[in-house]
């Protein structure tokens, strides 16, 4: 196993918030007794996801604070077919301001911006344009995505054109059919090769848990990505008929936390897909802090990737600024 | 903190749950309460102060009820009863139905009250104690609706005494008061003196939902009211649930006293984690299971058994997580671990865990300054020798130890004299699914702890108790046969010696039947048995202590018995009656020499002790357990396991029919036996040793001892190696067996000096089945994906 010597260093973001970077994960051959060890057991797993949004509860100002915290924690993210340097770039100046002005001041905040903005290849000159000088970094989807089923070197290519164009973060999409299939070598190969053609870009897999059949299986390739070097693990593409869920989460977190019990390497958690309101996100935060810890609050190891979230949160806020039911109309639209 | 210092360190804040609604229903009541008695409440007089375990503050004062009130309340609920069980079970059910959707809709009220009166954090009342009782309450709704239709052959006890315990105050009353209506008894219960609160105001809700007056009455006040209720000689029956040391003082005080009674007592329920579980989902079970309500759960998995390859890894996770609970006021939303209910009990963990060895590690999360707090405590590498591996601590420390084997697992989890629940953790199914009955429990979780549902029946083996509450088997505690009592049984004593005797032609040595020999009687003494004519029939030992213990002895021996299918018991006693049948004219003869009754009523009994065998030889594989419809993806099991060990006495009146519907229902079952034959009349149970032993009935399932039936009564009823023990005896002996069993907290079946017509209906059927099984309760929770 090799880790790397670089030292855990503070500094000060964009937004003069301090960011701690962790060392990264340079991953370790594969060890197929810890993955075949691995278990999750469904319904233990569901109860403990059903009864924690009943187990801890924020109000008032911590619930403004922790929505703040869940707003710089987001990729705010377009990934439609019709997207245009247009679209993007309305994206890009919510991610820059994603809060009114008079909300943050009536809360004592200073200005705050989204974790990342994630797009297709074909968007990131725009985004990265669009979000210079900001600190905000761009992902970008990758390796065929949704369904990863292009010609493997192609997957690779998109990846170095991705970062070419100044992607600091790669979303790649593992094959489900080799987690399927318990071919827990070609997986490990699969992500190894994109996390080498990341160069310095931060890779994110994306596992598509909705396709991979058990959470036995989820728990697994988590496992199987992170030998391989994976900085992040994301449930889902958002094109999935079931995407980020609790129980999807629990059991990936869990297998981070082992990871980092063996490794000492803390590894980022992103769900994805399905995320739309503040109390939703809420208790995605309180999982976290329950399930790893404070030091996975922040954007380098946490992010949503979600869209229409934002939107929620804003209204959120409004109400605890004010006292009243806001409306979407009297916020940006992203 | 402000909003820019909260999103720095993101914690939770402070998320407190409104007392004021509760506080106002207490100041409605000006803050004291009587008795509630015949849908009254009475003056508050000689009260005591109830009090807030997480802050010490007096949130009321309750009154200590005299002989006088409980004696109102029990004459109330003995006016109500006829007509309440007179009703039709569709207007109970109305009423059951009522008292549910009341508390759904005081919900938060009930909740609040309980967390403030009990110290339990809001989240277990609010999403687990609360919902459980309305869910109580409408599963009994429907088993009163359904009573006339399924239980036609059954009918109410009468007036029910129920005590209950502080750490599930309201759930604890709907599991005691839900069946007890719904069957048609009428119910004087007793909250306890901490936790009174939810039940007053349950009484007040009472009156809403139109139940009648006297049906229910509430007395409150200490351990002396209990005592009142247990000792009233116009209560038909005693539930309890508490500590085992109660338990067993309610056993004595009841003893011959006709009272039915069931007991819910402690335990020290086993959590075994085996090394290919889900070890993370096992540690999240460790909080359901001990760190639940504070640990003040009689059925928390207190005892933690983990496979030795895992237990460093297991442990260090466990620690990691302990460290997770948030301990605090108990109105908080986002507290995990309230106050133990008071300083009283705060003592008694602190000091046993201050005496204790091993390797003690404390949660290291912050202690509220004032109030009755303890930390979440683990101690490992402690052995089953020590102290706190054998006693229950009821509070928020886990003991724990490893295992090599699933054997050595099922050992060390039944390494107890508890039986109340037990868990086990596999993702293999085969295993969890061998171990679950190999344990002694009455509830086993499979992968899942603490689950709990009216359908499933809940309670104990051991000196956890008897009885079940939950399911179709919870209402057998609230019912009786139909019929009333039976005529008086009058003492049958043994033909007299006469004055010249006429001597057989050879004599005929019967011995002691123990471990499938025959045995010499320890004493040395044997007695004479005369027929009335005064002809010398033969001798009988006369069996003492010794040879009942030898005979216990051989019957725990031969546990595989418990093990076998009913399919291979069913053939063993179809042969004993075939045998028994080739032996027909024989039996008949001795019968009718014995008791000198016509020779058509002597071989009426032999054919029909023949039909009995097969009658047990036909439910053998056929008294079928049910899989039940708790609100969860999963099953819960309800299995009929053997009760184990059986010590009888044989009714005197009929020698043969008699001893064979003992042993017919015990051996189909699964149970090993020691019966004592019918006193005056022993012969023909010497006579079928021939039966046993030209029938594969393998040594040590059926002991018979011959002698008087209070010298071997009295040992065999309090033999600790003894599951239970039934008597029809002609003798007085049902006071002294059910005092003699409370050492083990035996179950007992007596017969109260009332007689039962062997060669009827009485005789057979489901009642002996019952007796002779424990329901398990399995839950096994499933899902993929």
């Amino acid at each position: 196993m090799t880790t790397t010597t670089e030292q855990t260093e503070t500094a000060l973001s964009a937004a003069g918030l301090p960011q701690v970077h962790e060392p990264r994960n340079d991953g370790m051959p594969l060890d197929l007794d810890w993955v075949k060890s691995v278990q999750a057991n469904t319904s233990a797993i569901e109860r403990r996801a059903a009864t924690l949004p009943g187990r801890r509860s924020v109000k008032k100002d911590y619930q403004a604070a922790w929505l703040l915290k869940a707003i710089t924690l987001i990729d705010l993210t377009t990934l439609a077919g019709d997207d245009t340097e247009g679209r993007v770039r309305r994206l890009c100046a919510k991610a820059a301001n994603p809060v009114r002005q008079d909300l943050l001041e009536a809360m004592g905040m200073g200005p705050i911006h989204t974790g990342a903005v994630c797009v297709y290849h074909d968007m990131v000159p725009t985004a990265v344009r669009a979000l210079e000088g900001t600190g905000i970094p761009v992902a970008a989807v990758s390796t065929g995505f949704p369904a990863g089923l292009s010609p493997f070197h192609l997957r690779v290519a998109e990846i170095t054109e991705s970062v070419k164009a100044g992607a600091e973060e790669i979303d790649i999409v593992i094959s489900r059919r080799h987690v399927l299939t318990g071919n827990w070598q070609a997986l490990y190969d699969e992500m190894r090769a994109f996390r080498d053609a990341c160069g310095d870009a931060h890779v994110k897999a994306i596992l598509a848990t909705g396709e991979l059949g058990s959470l036995r299986n989820v728990a697994r390739a988590s496992v199987v990505c992170m030998m391989a070097g994976a900085d992040f693990i994301k449930t889902s593409t958002g094109k999935e008929s079931v995407n980020a869920t609790l129980p999807v989460s629990l059991v990936m977190i869990r297998a981070i936390r082992e990871y980092e019990e063996r490794m000492g390497i803390k590894v980022g958690y992103k769900p994805a897909g399905g995320i739309s309101k503040a109390k939703d996100a809420l208790t995605y935060l309180a999982l976290i802090k329950e399930e790893l810890g404070d030091r996975w609050l922040q954007p380098d190891l946490f992010r949503f990737g979600a869209s229409s979230l934002l939107g929620d949160i804003e209204r959120q806020l409004e109400h605890h600024v004010t006292g009243h039911y806001s409306a979407g109309y009297r916020h940006a639209l992203a | 903190m402000n909003v820019p210092e909260i999103f720095e360190s993101m914690e939770y804040g402070p998320a407190p749950e409104s007392s004021a609604e509760a506080m106002a229903w207490i100041d409605g009541h000006k803050g004291k309460f009587g008795q509630y008695i015949n849908g009254q409440w009475t003056k508050p007089a000689k009260t005591f102060d109830s009090r807030n375990p997480a802050t010490g503050d007096v949130l009321a004062k309750v009154s200590q009820a005299n002989a006088k009130d409980v004696g109102a309340a029990v004459s109330a609920a003995r006016k109500a009863q006829k007509k309440w069980a007179s009703l039709p079970g569709h207007e109970r059910a109305k009423v059951l139905y009522a008292i549910a959707r009341l508390i759904q809709k005081q919900s938060r009220l009930f909740s609040v009250l309980e967390s403030l009166d009990n110290g339990k954090p809001i989240r277990e009342s609010r999403d687990i104690d609360v919902p459980l009782v309305v869910r109580h309450f409408y599963y009994h709704a429907g088993m009163a609706q359904l009573q006339d239709a399924e239980l036609p052959d059954r009918e109410a006890l009468g007036v029910c005494g129920q005590i209950i315990p502080w750490n599930f105050p309201l759930l604890m009353l709907a599991w005691k008061v839900a069946p007890a209506l719904a069957m048609g008894n009428t119910v004087v219960l007793k909250p306890a003196e901490y936790t009174s609160l939810t039940a007053l105001l349950f009484a007040d809700l009472a009156r809403e939902a139109g139940v009648p007056p006297g049906v229910l009455n509430i007395v409150t006040g200490d351990g002396a009211v209990g005592e009142m209720l247990v000792t009233h000689s116009d209560i038909d029956k005693i539930a309890f649930t508490g500590s085992t040391a109660v338990g067993r003082r309610i056993r004595q005080a009841t003893a011959g006293s006709g009272k039915a009674l069931t007991l819910e007592l402690g335990g020290k329920s086993p959590y075994i984690v085996f090394d290919d579980a889900d070890i993370d989902s096992a540690i999240e079970g460790l909080v359901d299971a001990i760190w639940f309500n504070q640990g003040q759960v009689c059925c928390a998995g207190s005892r933690l058994l983990v496979q030795e390859g895992i237990a460093e890894t297991f442990y260090a996770r466990l620690r990691a997580r302990m460290d997770k609970l948030r301990l605090g006021d108990p109105l908080d939303k986002c507290i995990d671990v309230g106050a133990v209910v008071d300083p009283v009990q705060l003592e008694t963990i602190t000091s046993l865990v201050n005496s204790s060895g091993g390797e003690v590690y404390h949660a290291a999360t912050p202690l509220p300054e004032a109030g009755c707090y303890y930390p979440p405590t683990l101690i490992t590498g402690l052995e089953p020798a020590d102290r706190l591996m054998q006693e229950e601590i009821f509070g928020p420390v886990l003991v724990g130890t490893t295992f090599r084997t699933p054997e050595e697992a099922v050992q060390l989890a039944n390494n107890t004299r508890y039986g109340l629940a037990a868990t086990v953790w596999s993702e293999n199914v085969n295993l969890a699914l061998d171990i679950a009955p190999k344990l002694a429990a009455g509830v086993v979780w499979v992968n899942a702890t603490n689950l709990f549902d009216a359908a499933a029946g809940f309670g104990g083996v051991r000196e956890s108790g008897f009885g079940r509450e939950g399911g179709w088997e919870g209402l057998l505690a609230y019912t009786r046969p139909k019929g009333g009592n039976a005529k008086p049984l009058k003492p049958i004593t043994a033909n007299p010696a006469p004055k010249e005797v006429a001597t057989a032609d050879l004599d005929r040595t019967a011995k002691l039947y123990v471990g499938g020999k025959q045995a010499r009687p320890d004493g040395g003494y044997s007695q004479a048995i005369w027929s009335p004519k005064g002809k010398l029939l033969g001798h009988a030992g006369l069996a003492n202590r010794k040879d009942v213990r030898n005979a216990v002895e051989a019957a725990a021996g031969a546990a595989k018995w418990s093990n076998t299918t009913g399919h291979l018991r069913a053939q063993i006693l179809y042969y004993m009656g075939e045998n028994l049948s080739a032996r027909a004219d024989e039996f008949a003869h001795r019968l009718k020499d014995m008791t000198g009754t016509t020779a058509s009523k002597v071989e009426a009994e032999v054919s029909a002790s023949i039909q009995r065998l097969f009658t047990y030889a036909a439910w053998a594989d056929k008294f079928d357990g049910a899989a039940k419809g708790v609100p969860l993806r999963g099953i819960a099991l309800a299995m009929n396991d053997p009760v184990g060990v059986i010590g009888a006495m044989a009714p005197d009146d009929a020698p043969l029919l008699g001893l064979v519907s003992l042993i017919g229902p015990a051996m189909a079952m699964g149970n090993r036996l020691i019966v004592a034959a019918s006193e005056p009349y022993p012969l023909s149970a010497t006579d079928f040793y021939q039966v046993l032993d030209t029938s594969d009935v393998p040594a040590g399932v059926v002991n018979i001892l011959t002698g008087n039936h209070a010298e071997i009564a009295k040992p065999l009823a309090g033999h600790l190696n003894v599951d239970a023990v039934w008597s029809f005896s002609s003798s007085d002996l049902s006071a002294m067996i059910e005092a003699e069993s409370a050492g083990n907290l035996k179950r007992t079946w007596v017969n109260n000096g009332r007689a039962r017509d062997w060669s009827s209906a009485q005789g057979e059927g489901r009642d002996f089945l019952s007796a002779a099984t424990e329901v398990r309760t399995i839950w096994v929770p499933y899902g993929e994906g």
